[in-house]
Parts: structure tokens; C-alpha cells; sequence
């Protein structure tokens, strides 16, 4: 048995993962979803402007990110949270979660998302779903591509698009909310039902809609038309450095996704600097590349790919962040009965 | 001999550290979230017809996967058990890959190569999964079978199907029990691939309670259906220990005696096992190709962050971090399942009424077949009652794996443990060896390989974790399959091409962690 002990032991010396948590005495806890990310060199740079230790911890999407949140606010798992987004978001708003706090970078862009009056959550950053069109399989058919939600039902484009689930995907949740805002309360449901008839193919997840049935990504699938980011063009640059798809910016939706100072956090003032800090330009700068969203502060550069392949849509809907609460469960049966049935 | 109470006192002392584990990693978190959930609305979900539709599909197609990975996995058993066939040792290695592979890149492999087979992809695909459990821990007792029994029938004109029925597969019966019920739970409670073969049409308790969790926060309609699905688990586990009962032992031989060269039909059974390891190898082969699509792009990425830096980490450093959280793992899990082994063992043989041992062996595989979200969710109410609050440390990673792990390893040695025949440690201890003696000559070294083959299987297992860690993990601790997961998630040709350059990488670390660790010669004991 002398070498089966020696490998464990060498293991043991190794690697343990285990203990090494970094609670200094200025360690702020960010709560975020899974795909938060940020460029290390920024978060150095904030530690070494304010000698504060910003330490990231993930947990799930943004649906399990809020719900953690309600359910841990008694004994809150961070001081700063960030990912909540306005499907989401109205659920966290009315079980206290957050504490109020205006942050003076608030006014330099985030206030056209406000969502609350008592400034409990900030946007922090913008990302519309909108459809996303190959365009060369349409010009080999001599076609224009679409461009509205009408042209999506148009016979013309039967058997092209493919969407997400709503009840499992958030883009495919985001894309069934943008049919509500345009055709309301009475005419959605219908709508669906002739995309339906013009062959619209339903997948569970982003990953098999853009990545596999869309065919202007890397898997070169079947389908043009596909439900996406405003952002996935700058993704699908050519060689020659043209974008080989775009979005169609009257068929978006906004998703705004917001930060806010947890209550009961353990050190708020230091929580408040690190909001400052998701709202200033250094951090706003980065979030295209990091999380593939746009930034809400105003007068923040793109990088020069997005201008030209993914600029943001100027007037995409958007839905009251109650409504959606109120009403998610039973839209998504609506849409079930529709689109499956 | 004495057969006192004295003796249960160690027994009991080995129970106590993995059912408190247990206890306070799994009952009480699961316990506390069920709770937060009791009111009218889980009549109102009990009651509902889609409900019961969900039960039936989620034991139905679980039933099927397990079936059929039954009847791949038996050849394959056989090919590494019973014969000396040069290349066994790539066999064995090989059918642990598919366990490694993050579930929404094999979802994704299957719909390419199945496109709309919906119920049939999802069967396919978990059985694909799981091929390997049954393989492995039937080959772990089956190695052991002394051959003789065999020989005798076959020499008394009994035919080789006739041989297999009445005397092979009874003594194998509490393996194939074992890989049956591990299967099945992982089956059920399978979720990605449910989604995305599926296409969003069919849902499981799992995939059910995961939206009414995460995207309803409807509490009361997940803890009834948690609910239920702890009582399917605990069905299905009852009924698993039932077919495992055994009331005979076996006479266990070393490894070397039982292995030989097939002859005559054991060809055409080797050849099934190869014509199994062939189609697993079908999804491994085209992520393989896909890694390659544009030259070794997608492996240089993996010294950077992704397509302008997408990831927190390199994919170097992702790998690092997943050999180190699968050590973690699989030393507590290994120290945690030898100590529950070594107290179920030792209960039953002091004639303790089967019921209590059987009753702890079914909580022990519990972690396997209830909802990783509700497991999650249950953590963050209950552990910032305990010092330290753990829930968003980076330890409670390895300790969610581990839960998943040991039920596994408890799974491939206590098969193999409790059929060694009593005679033999009666005979030492006749002889005069203490107790701790008997079990180092006499249990230690028939079961070291099976040992040996549960770290191998538990390492890989706890590698390919996804659930847990994504859930869990830090942005600089993230394994390779949730960078996998991430850059799949992402746009841009780069990110897929890294994500399965990622996959190639994964599955060659395992095939070197099983080659490695099956490599290992237990010395002192001469055996194999």
C-alpha cells in the first residue's frame, strides 16, 4: 500500500483547494451571476486606488442570483450584488433586499434605466435581444432580409428562424416580451401562432439555436434567422473584417441588469465605493468585451468592432419590470399552449 | 469469538463521520428548503395532472437509459474481467471519458448526430453517460469470481448461456444491483440533456424543479415535487438493495487466476464489447474533429482568456484548478466511503438486523438521486448557521462534489467486500490475527483494486463535475468544464473552438488519471 499512500499524500501537498478565503479587513463581497466577468488588471486597479479587495462570487443566473438574494436576506452571502435584471428584478424590489443609495455616477447615463424611486437598484449595464440575420444563404436566394417582426411571420421567410424556449432561456424569455410590448395584451398570442405555421423552430437554449441551427455561426446550421444579442455580430467578424451577420434593431428587446448594496451588508460604505466603481468609466469601458452587453453610462466608447458590427438599437421595447413579474408564469403558459400545443 | 456488543463500537465510531456528513451536507439542507415550501400550494402541485405526467417520464426513460446501458455495459465488464487481451487497459480507460464531458456539449454532439430523435436522444445519450458505471463496477467484482464454479457446470455439460444464467449471474448479481441503482438515479436526475434533446418539449422532476426554482421561485410547487422525488429515489434504492441481498458469499480469487484468453463464443461477446467502446467512441470522435476544424487554433487558445478575453482564467489555469478540486474531492469522498464500507461490513457481519444496514447503505446514495438545486438552495438557508458560513466558500466545492462521489465509491467496494466468504477472516482469526489484522491480510487486499477502480472513477467523476461547481465557484477557481460551458455559451468561432479544444483536453486528462491510477501496483500484497 506504500505507493497508494504516497500518491494521496502527494496529492494532499498538491493541491488543496480547500480554506484560503481572502477576508481582509477591506474585502467587499460581489454577488453576481455566472456571466459576470471583468478584466483582472480592473480590479487590481481598484484595489490599488482604494485599498479595497473586491471578491467575486457567482452563483447560477439571473434567476437564481435573485432568488438567492430573497432567500438569504436575513443573513445576505455579499454586500454588493450585481446581475439583477428587469425581468427579475421586482421580485428583489418588494422583499427588501437591497438598501436605498444613490451613487453620484448615477446620473451620468444609469438614471434612463431607473427602475425604483427609492434608488435601490442602479443599471449598470444594457443588453437588447434582438433577432440576428445571416445574410449571405438569403442573397444566394436573391432576398432581402427581414426586418421586422411582420417580416418574420411573411411566408417569404417560412422555415428560417429559430428561437429559445421562454420558460428556459432568457434570451427566448426576452424575445416572447418583445412580441408582447409590439403587438399587446390581445394580438401576441396570435402572432405566435403564425410563426408557428411559417415553420419557427423552438430549441431549450441559446447554445443550440445560435451555435448549432444558426447558420451564421461557427456550426453553420440551417436556419438564417436566429434569436440573439444586438452585440453577437462584433463575435462574427470575417477575415477581411466585415461582419458576416447583424441584428435586426426592430425586433429587440432591452434588458437592463442592475446593481444594488445589499441590506444587512457588513460594510456598506465600502459596498457603496464598489458600486461607484461598476458605474466609472474604467469599469463601463470593459463590459462589451467581458460580458458582451452595452454600457449604461453615457459618452463610453465601443470598441471599434461593435460600432461597426453591433450598434445599439435606438428604440428597442421593453415592458414594466412588474407587469413581467405579475404575469411571467402565465404568459409563458400562453405561449406553451400556443407554440407546443 | 466473541460477537458481543463490544465490537459494534468501532463499526459505529466509522459510521458516525459519513452520516454526519451526510446529515449536515445533505438532510438538513434539503430538509430546511422542503419546509420553506410546505403550504397549500404543494397540494395543489400533487395534484395536478402534469405533475404525474412528469413522474412517469422521468421514471420511464430513466427505466430505458438504464436498461441499456445495462446490456452495453455487461460485454464490457466481462472484456475487462474475464480476459487478457492486450489493449484492455485503453478499454477500461476510454469508457470513462464520456462521464468527463460536460453534459451541453455531448447534448450538443447528439443533435447533430441525431436531429430530431427527441425521447430516443435523451435515452441514447444518458445511457452514453453511464456505461462506464456498470462496466466498471461489475469488471470490479466479476474480476474476483472464482472461476472454478464455471468450469465445474461446464464440465458437467452445462452450455455457456446456460453457465452464465445459473452461476455467473447470480454471483454478480449485487454489482449489476449496485451499477442498476447508480444509473438509474443518475438517469433521473439527469438536465441537460433532458433539455436539450428534448427541445424544451419533455421535462423531468429535475428539469421541473430547477425552472419552478430558479425561474418561478414558485417554493411550494419545487418542494413538492422534491418531495416527490425523494420518494421515487428511496423506491428505487429499496428495491436495488432487495436484488443485492445476498445470502451467501463468495469464494473472491485474485486477479490474475480469472483472467484468461477468450476462446470459442466468448469471441462473439468480445466482439459486442468492442462494438459498444466503437459507438461510445462516435460522440467522442466528432468533438475531437470539431477541436481540430481550424488547424490547432483552438488549442493555442487555451494559453489565453478566450475571444477577447471572455474568461476570468486562461484555459491552462481552468485545468490546474479542476485537478486540484477533483483531488479534494476524491480524498474526502475515498476517506468517507472506505468509513462507511468498513461500518456496513462490519454491522452485517455481527448479524445486526439487515434492515438498520441496509437502511444506512440507502441514505448513503441518497445525494445521488435528489435535485442538485435543491440541494443548492437548501445551503444557502442552513449553512451560515454553522461557523465560518460556508456557503460561498470555495471548500464547499470539493464538499458537494464529495457528496456526489462517495455514494459511488461506497457503490464499487462494498460489493466486493461483502462477498468476500467469512471463513477466511474466521480462519485468521483462528490463527490468532486481531481484528485490524484480519482486515489487512484478508480484506485489504481483495479489495485494493476495487479500491484502486473507485479513486480512478471518483476522480474523473468529480472532474466532469458541472452542477456544484458552476453553481459555487469563484470566477479564479473555475474547472474546466465550466469554462467549457462558458465559452460554448458564447459567440464567436474562437470561443467554440477552444470550448473543444477544452473537451480534448478533458478527455485526455482522464484517460492519463484512469491510466495512471490503474497502473498502480499494490505492492506488499502480490496480487496482480
Amino acid at each position: 500500500m506504500r505507493r497508494l499512500g504516497a500518491l494521496l499524500l502527494t496529492g494532499l501537498l498538491a493541491g488543496c483547494s480547500v480554506g484560503g478565503t481572502s477576508d481582509g479587513p477591506r474585502t467587499v463581497v460581489l454577488v453576481t451571476h455566472d456571466s459576470f466577468g471583468v478584466d483582472p488588471a480592473a480590479l487590481e486597479k481598484f484595489k490599488a486606488d482604494t485599498g479595497i479587495t473586491v471578491d467575486v462570487r457567482k452563483s447560477g443566473d439571473a434567476g437564481a442570483l435573485t432568488n438567492q438574494l430573497v432567500l438569504t436576506k436575513s443573513a445576505p452571502i455579499g454586500d454588493v450584488a450585481f446581475g439583477v435584471d428587469n425581468t427579475y428584478a421586482s421580485r428583489a424590489l418588494d422583499q427588501g433586499v437591497f438598501l436605498p443609495y444613490k451613487s453620484p455616477e448615477a446620473d451620468k447615463g444609469p438614471q434612463r434605466y431607473g427602475i425604483d424611486s427609492n434608488n435601490l437598484l442602479t443599471a449598470v449595464d444594457v443588453g437588447d435581444v434582438c433577432v440576428n440575420v445571416d445574410p449571405t444563404p438569403l442573397a444566394a436566394r436573391e432576398q432581402t432580409p427581414p426586418a421586422t417582426f411582420e417580416d418574420l411571420a411573411d411566408p417569404r421567410y417560412k422555415d428560417m428562424l429559430v428561437v429559445e424556449d421562454p420558460s428556459t432561456s432568457s434570451p427566448g424569455l426576452a424575445f416572447m416580451l418583445a412580441t408582447i410590448a409590439h403587438y399587446g395584451q390581445q394580438g401576441w398570442v396570435g402572432y405566435w401562432q403564425r410563426l408557428k405555421s411559417n415553420g419557427v423552430k423552438v430549441v431549450s437554449g441559446w447554445e443550440e439555436a445560435y451555435s448549432q441551427e444558426f447558420s451564421g455561426s461557427s456550426g453553420k446550421g440551417p436556419r438564417p434567422l436566429v434569436v440573439s444579442y444586438a452585440s453577437s455580430p462584433s463575435a462574427e467578424i470575417g477575415t477581411d473584417g466585415k461582419a458576416r451577420t447583424s441584428a435586426l434593431l426592430d425586433t429587440c428587446f432591452r434588458q437592463v441588469e442592475y446593481a444594488g448594496v445589499l441590506s444587512g451588508a457588513k460594510n456598506p460604505e465600502d459596498a457603496k465605493k464598489v458600486l461607484d466603481w461598476l458605474l466609472s468609466e474604467p469599469f463601463q469601458k470593459q463590459v462589451p468585451t467581458t460580458m458582451y452587453v452595452y454600457p449604461a453610462r453615457e459618452g463610453v466608447a465601443l470598441p471599434a468592432e461593435w460600432q461597426q458590427a453591433a450598434p445599439q438599437p435606438p428604440s428597442p421595447a421593453s415592458l414594466p419590470a412588474k407587469d413581467i413579474q405579475a404575469n411571467r408564469e402565465r404568459w409563458i403558459e400562453q405561449w406553451r399552449a400556443a407554440v407546443r400545443g | 469469538m466473541a460477537r458481543g456488543r463490544p465490537r459494534l463500537a468501532g463499526p459505529l465510531a466509522a459510521a458516525a463521520l459519513p452520516l454526519g456528513f451526510l446529515a449536515v451536507f445533505f438532510l438538513w439542507p434539503v430538509a430546511a428548503i422542503i419546509r420553506l415550501g410546505i403550504g397549500p400550494g404543494v397540494t395543489r402541485a400533487l395534484t395536478a395532472g402534469r405533475t404525474w405526467d412528469l413522474v412517469a417520464f422521468t421514471l420511464g426513460q430513466a427505466a430505458a437509459a438504464t436498461a441499456i446501458a445495462l446490456v452495453a455495459g455487461l460485454p464490457v465488464a466481462f472484456l475487462l474481467a474475464r480476459t487478457s487481451v492486450r489493449g484492455n487497459g485503453f478499454v477500461r480507460a476510454v469508457v470513462m471519458v464520456p462521464f468527463v464531458l460536460p453534459t451541453v456539449v455531448v447534448g450538443l454532439a447528439f443533435r447533430a448526430l441525431l436531429p430530431s430523435a427527441g425521447v430516443l436522444a435523451i435515452v441514447l445519450a444518458n445511457a452514453f453517460f453511464n456505461v462506464a458505471v456498470v462496466a466498471r463496477t461489475v469488471a470490479g467484482l466479476w474480476s474476483h469470481v472464482d472461476r472454478r464454479a464455471e468450469d465445474a457446470a461446464r464440465a458437467l455439460g452445462a452450455s455457456r448461456v446456460r453457465t452464465f444464467l445459473a452461476v455467473t449471474l447470480p454471483a454478480l448479481r449485487p454489482a449489476i444491483g449496485s451499477a442498476a441503482a447508480v444509473v438509474f438515479l443518475f438517469c433521473a436526475t439527469s438536465f441537460g440533456v433532458v433539455l436539450m434533446l428534448g427541445g424544451g418539449e419533455y421535462g423531468t422532476l429535475e428539469t421541473e424543479i430547477y425552472l419552478r426554482t430558479v425561474q418561478l421561485f414558485d417554493l411550494p410547487g419545487a418542494a413538492a415535487l422534491s418531495l416527490l422525488q425523494v420518494v421515487a429515489v428511496v423506491a428505487v434504492l429499496v428495491a436495488g438493495a432487495l436484488v443485492r441481498r445476498r445470502s451467501t458469499a463468495l469464494r473472491l480469487r485474485g486477479r490474475a487466476d480469472t483472467a484468461r484468453r477468450p476462446s470459442g463464443g466468448e469471441w462473439v461477446v468480445v466482439a459486442a464489447a468492442y462494438a459498444v467502446v466503437a459507438a461510445l467512441l462516435v460522440p467522442v470522435a466528432t468533438l475531437v474533429a470539431r477541436s481540430f476544424e481550424s488547424g490547432l487554433d483552438g488549442y493555442r487558445a487555451l494559453a489565453g482568456r478566450g475571444y477577447r478575453g471572455s474568461l476570468d482564467v486562461t484555459g491552462w489555469q481552468a485545468v490546474v484548478n479542476s485537478l486540484r478540486a477533483a483531488t479534494d474531492a476524491t480524498l474526502i469522498a475515498l476517506v468517507l466511503g472506505t468509513l462507511a464500507c468498513v461500518a456496513l461490513v462490519s454491522l452485517g457481519r455481527a448479524r445486526i438486523r439487515p434492515g438498520i444496514v441496509e437502511s444506512v447503505d440507502t441514505a448513503l446514495m441518497l445525494p445521488l438521486g435528489v435535485s442538485a438545486v435543491t440541494v443548492g438552495f437548501g445551503y444557502l438557508v442552513t449553512l451560515d448557521a454553522l461557523p465560518g458560513d460556508l456557503r460561498t466558500s470555495a471548500a464547499l466545492v470539493p464538499l458537494a462534489q464529495a457528496l456526489v462521489v462517495t455514494p459511488l465509491v461506497i457503490r464499487m467496494l462494498l460489493p466486493v467486500l461483502r462477498s468476500i466468504d467469512d471463513r477466511l477472516r474466521q480462519a485468521a482469526a483462528t490463527l490468532g490475527a486481531s481484528p485490524w489484522r484480519v482486515w489487512r491480510e484478508v480484506d485489504v487486499p481483495l479489495a485494493a483494486r476495487s479500491f484502486l477502480g473507485a479513486t480512478a472513477f471518483g476522480y474523473v467523476v468529480a472532474l466532469g463535475e458541472f452542477g456544484a461547481t458552476s453553481f459555487l465557484a469563484r470566477p479564479d477557481s473555475a474547472t474546466l468544464p465550466v469554462v467549457i460551458g462558458r465559452l460554448v455559451g458564447r459567440p464567436g468561432e474562437l470561443n467554440n473552438q477552444m470550448a473543444y479544444a477544452g473537451c480534448a483536453l478533458l478527455m485526455l486528462v482522464t484517460i492519463a488519471a484512469v491510466v495512471i491510477v490503474d497502473r498502480l501496483r499494490v505492492g506488499s500484497v502480490g496480487e496482480f
